[in-house]
């Protein structure tokens, strides 16, 4: 999709209002995933293995259900069989079947009248194991001996003599390598790893959930995306998917991980067999043992490299544990590991590994933070090493508009050249360090995502809107489409109200991810506003007897242009719409596609930290975040969107990691243990937004979501080694590791 | 095990609820008297979504039974604002773009005002210190930061 005038000139757009859910949540009247309550509700507890894996000898819930006030228990019997590929991982990983496949799989559910006796009895749910050997880290779970997760799960990709484990193959690449490192001065290569994190989002899963004896049902969710969540849970209930009406809540953050269901087909069944409304929410433990994580990372990076610094070739091997299904990141994480550079010859390959974790789901960015700590800890290394500057190297192989990238396709006009020279120019840059302290500087990158979308407006009597989306407002993005709906049509703000409607309201609409929503349902929007417009000049020509075509809509109002159109005052949208009526009815606009013309978003980072030689804790000193934003409709919320993406890397890189025992069992299952960054580690984090518009949205605007998580890892590695000398080559860089690299 | 009655206080109207011996405050809170304002992020004290103010002092309604509640004043966040008029803090909240997905917000505005009736004048560091136990995986905390020290500028000059 090109748009070839792009609007450069706006009235709305860059301003900063309040959000129009603002006063909800700051007054706690904004209802989220466990906010909500029916009469005759029962609240749903799942029963999880306490095995790593462990074949499902007898389930026996007759004790269960003797206790008084319980209603129902379910196991996989309970569940539609049958379904195939990801339906079938889905499916599997909402409760298992033969086999528990990690710490924390559901294996049955219970429903009571009240949760205290739902927890009672879901421990009198007795099941009996088979315990089975397991394996928890990537490079082991390869490896020829290993326990096996599921015979026959790999694909066509993997080679023969593979762990059947390994379950996709993935390789791509250009140009001749061997050349490209002949080429070079120096080559280096080094392995690098990162453990799993949590999106650690502070609401956990929630849902309400109804099933009727005609085999319809109702859900309210906290979730990224309604329509996903229905397909898979009408999938996992054997039931067409139009027989379910899912109306999503707020959310309470999500990262990705709420872009998948677990919990909720659990509910539908207990409901379907209680014939009662089943609540279910998620304790935190719940949280970190069974849903989310990220994939774990071992990574190979060679780079050949001129002595002025340019890069004559790079070799990425990735090999990445997704839990006990197919699909960890380890394609985008590919994708991404070069996608900053121009290189002539470049060569990938990935390996996507099972093990006995649990299912990992995508996490802002999925598979890029690895990638980048693994590239950009390389480059930097080389840059210190030949004594190069680390962004003037990455300004001479930078990646622009014409590139032909890492991955294949040709770069359109990219900022990433533009984030350089803003974060070379940034005062921070060459601010003076004090001893113990160290600098570093990544870039990241991420692709962002169109999506399926669907968006209706309606103009309402008095002339103000009612924009309709389904993507979920997780960070403001309410704001931001009001603002572009204002813009296009000509109004103020205030006129516009933006509701997430539920999936009968609209046609299928993926989640807010992939950095989609203000990219495609902004443009959705901006495509129905110009069709409504269209409407209201139609009637205004109407009302003139003129043509449609000499009518021009300008701040709101319609007015006549051109030489045959005669003299008439304009008139104004609320004129219209006061008439609409008796003109010819009710005005809307829909919109409806898949958008391809996401523009990529690249970001640079520069950040200070000291390191305690006596206990080797990092202090970060001073962040500053430098972005393309293509176009920043609501600058404080593209701020927010880099400062979150900044502190959650910043975590990734210093404490946050999944820790398993010998049993193979998940040791910290509670925020005390699984430690997120708090407000006394972090300092403030300065943001400078770059604007290169994109050419695929008619105002140019590109997601900004993801990349921000992306350049901390390796920023604050490559931060790390100047302070200290040591190089950390495995996250997290905790404490005693930083000790242990410092003493080499 | 038996249900228990407790009178309590919330947000200076009076309430009555029967509770098992073993539900939170929280759960009281949320599930018997309708004030969901109060989040459950993590049932153990660490996130502070679920803050609220015991006689004036600060706790994870999570870790107080509802039993503890009997003839104690509890504030929500529900009775932040005045009528229609919101606290300083809510507005600044606003203002700053200081929340992003919004479920921590409850309990950082408790927990924040709570600070400045204690300190009005917190330096950068004490406010992140005594907000270490709230947390938010959204923003930063950056801007959430600038909302509370502006509304604590603001509330001093007002006084």
């Amino acid at each position: 999709m090109a748009f070839d005038e792009q609007k450069q000139d706006f009235k709305v757009l860059g301003t900063r209002p309040d959000r129009p859910d603002g006063l909800d949540k700051v007054t706690g009247k904004a209802r989220y995933g466990a906010d909500a309550y029916i009469p005759g509700m029962l609240h749903g507890v799942i029963v999880r293995s306490p095995h790593a894996h462990a074949r499902i000898v007898k389930i026996d819930a007759s004790k269960a259900l003797a206790m008084k006030g319980v209603k129902a228990v379910v196991t996989r019997a309970d569940f539609a069989d049958g379904q195939t590929g990801e339906d079938w991982n889905v499916m599997e990983n909402c409760m298992a079947g033969e086999k528990a496949l990690y710490d924390g799989h559901a294996v049955a559910a219970v429903a009571a009248t009240s949760a205290l006796i739902a927890r009672d009895a879901a421990k009198l749910v007795e099941v009996e194991y088979e315990v089975l050997p397991h394996v928890t880290e990537v490079n082991a779970a390869m490896t020829e001996g290993a326990p096996v997760i599921r015979e026959g799960a790999a694909d066509y990709s993997v080679p023969d003599g593979m762990h059947p484990n390994v379950v996709r193959y993935i390789e791509f690449g250009h140009g001749d390598l061997e050349k490209g490192f002949e080429a070079a001065d120096v080559v280096r290569e080094q392995t690098y790893a990162t453990e799993a994190t949590h999106q650690g989002y502070i609401e956990p899963h929630a849902c309400l959930a109804q099933m009727g004896s005609d085999g319809r049902g109702e859900m309210w969710v906290c979730t990224q995306g309604h329509w996903f969540i229905r397909r898979m849970s009408a999938v996992c209930l054997g039931i067409e998917v139009s027989k379910l009406r899912v109306t999503p809540s707020e959310i309470g953050g999500g990262f990705g991980g709420k872009t998948t269901v677990f919990i909720e087909p659990v509910a539908l069944a207990l409901s379907r067999k209680a014939n009662r409304p089943v609540k279910m929410v998620m304790t935190r433990s719940e949280v970190l043992r069974a849903t989310g994580p990220t994939a774990s990372a071992s990574m190979d990076v060679k780079i050949g490299m001129t002595k002025d610094g340019k890069m004559t070739a790079g070799k990425a091997v990735f090999r990445m544990q997704g839990g006990a299904f197919p699909l960890a990141p380890v394609d985008s994480a590919l994708a991404c590991a070069f996608a900053c550079y121009d290189i002539e010859n470049v060569q990938h390959e990935g390996y996507d590994v099972m093990s006995n974790r649990p299912k990992n789901a995508a996490y802002r960015a999925p598979g890029s933070p690895m990638a980048a700590f693994a590239v950009e800890s390389l480059v930097d290394e080389m840059c210190r090493e030949l004594s190069l500057d680390p962004i003037e190297v990455r300004l001479m192989n930078a990646a622009k508009e014409g590139t032909k990238s890492s991955s294949g396709p040709t770069y359109p006009r990219i900022g990433l050249v533009e984030t350089l020279e803003a974060a070379k120019a940034h005062d921070h840059y060459s601010a003076p360090l004090g001893p113990n302290q160290g600098r570093g500087v990544a870039s990241g990158y991420w692709m962002n995502w169109g999506g399926e979308t669907s968006v209706s407006l309606a103009l309402s009597e008095d002339g103000s809107v009612t924009v309709s989306v389904g993507t979920p407002d997780i960070g403001g993005s309410r704001a931001s489409i009001a603002m572009m709906a204002a813009e296009a049509m000509g109004i103020a703000y205030e006129d516009v109200r933006v509701n997430v409607v539920e999936t009968g309201a609209l046609g299928v609409n993926e989640p807010t991810h992939g950095s989609r929503a203000t990219f495609a349902s902004g443009l959705a929007t901006i495509k129905a506003a110009n069709e409504a417009i269209g409407k209201l000049c139609q009637r205004a020509a109407d009302a003139w007897g003129i043509d449609a075509e000499a009518v021009v809509w300008e701040d709101g109002h319609a007015k006549p242009s051109g030489p045959n159109a005669g003299e008439f005052p304009p008139m104004s949208i609320g004129e219209i719409c006061a008439e609409m009526g008796s003109t010819g009815g009710p005005i809307s606009g829909h919109f409806e596609a898949t958008p391809n013309g996401y523009g990529g978003s690249f970001g640079t980072h520069i950040v200070d930290v000291e390191v305690d030689p006596e206990t080797g804790r990092t202090t970060v000193l001073r962040y500053t975040v430098v972005q393309d934003a293509g176009k920043a409709i609501h600058p404080a919320y593209v701020e927010g969107q880099f400062q979150g993406g900044a502190a959650q890397g910043i975590g990734w890189a210093l404490n946050e990691e999944y820790i398993y025992g010998e049993d193979g069992r998940l040791q910290n299952t509670v925020f005390l243990d699984y430690r997120v960054p708090v407000a006394s580690d972090l300092p403030m984090i300065d943001t400078v937004i770059v604007e290169v518009p994109n050419p695929g949205h008619p105002y140019g605007v590109r997601g900004v979501g993801e990349t921000g998580i992306t350049p901390p890892l390796p920023a604050i590695a490559n931060a790390v080694a100047e302070a200290t000398g040591a190089r950390l080559r495995s996250l997290p860089m905790s404490p005693p590791r930083i000790l242990k690299a410092m003493k080499g | 095990m038996s249900n228990v009655h407790v009178t309590t206080t919330v947000n200076g109207d009076e309430a009555e609820f029967l509770c098992d011996p073993r539900e939170t405050l929280l759960d009281c809170l949320r599930d018997k008297l309708g004030f969901t304002g109060a989040k459950e992020g993590c049932g153990t004290g660490d996130c502070g979504a679920c803050s609220v103010t015991l006689d004036g002092r600060l706790v994870c309604s999570c870790l107080v039974l509802g039993v503890e509640a009997e003839g104690k004043e509890i504030a929500t966040i529900e009775g932040m604002s005045e009528g229609e008029e919101l606290h300083p803090l809510q507005r600044k909240f606003i203002e700053h773009a200081a929340l992003q997905c919004g479920i921590c917000t409850p309990g950082i505005l408790v927990a924040s005002k709570a600070l400045l009736e204690k300190n009005p004048d917190p330096s950068e560091e004490e406010l992140r210190y005594w907000l270490a136990g709230n947390l938010c995986r959204c923003t930063g905390y950056d801007k959430i930061i600038r909302a509370v020290m502006d509304a604590a500028a603001e509330m001093r000059e007002a006084s």
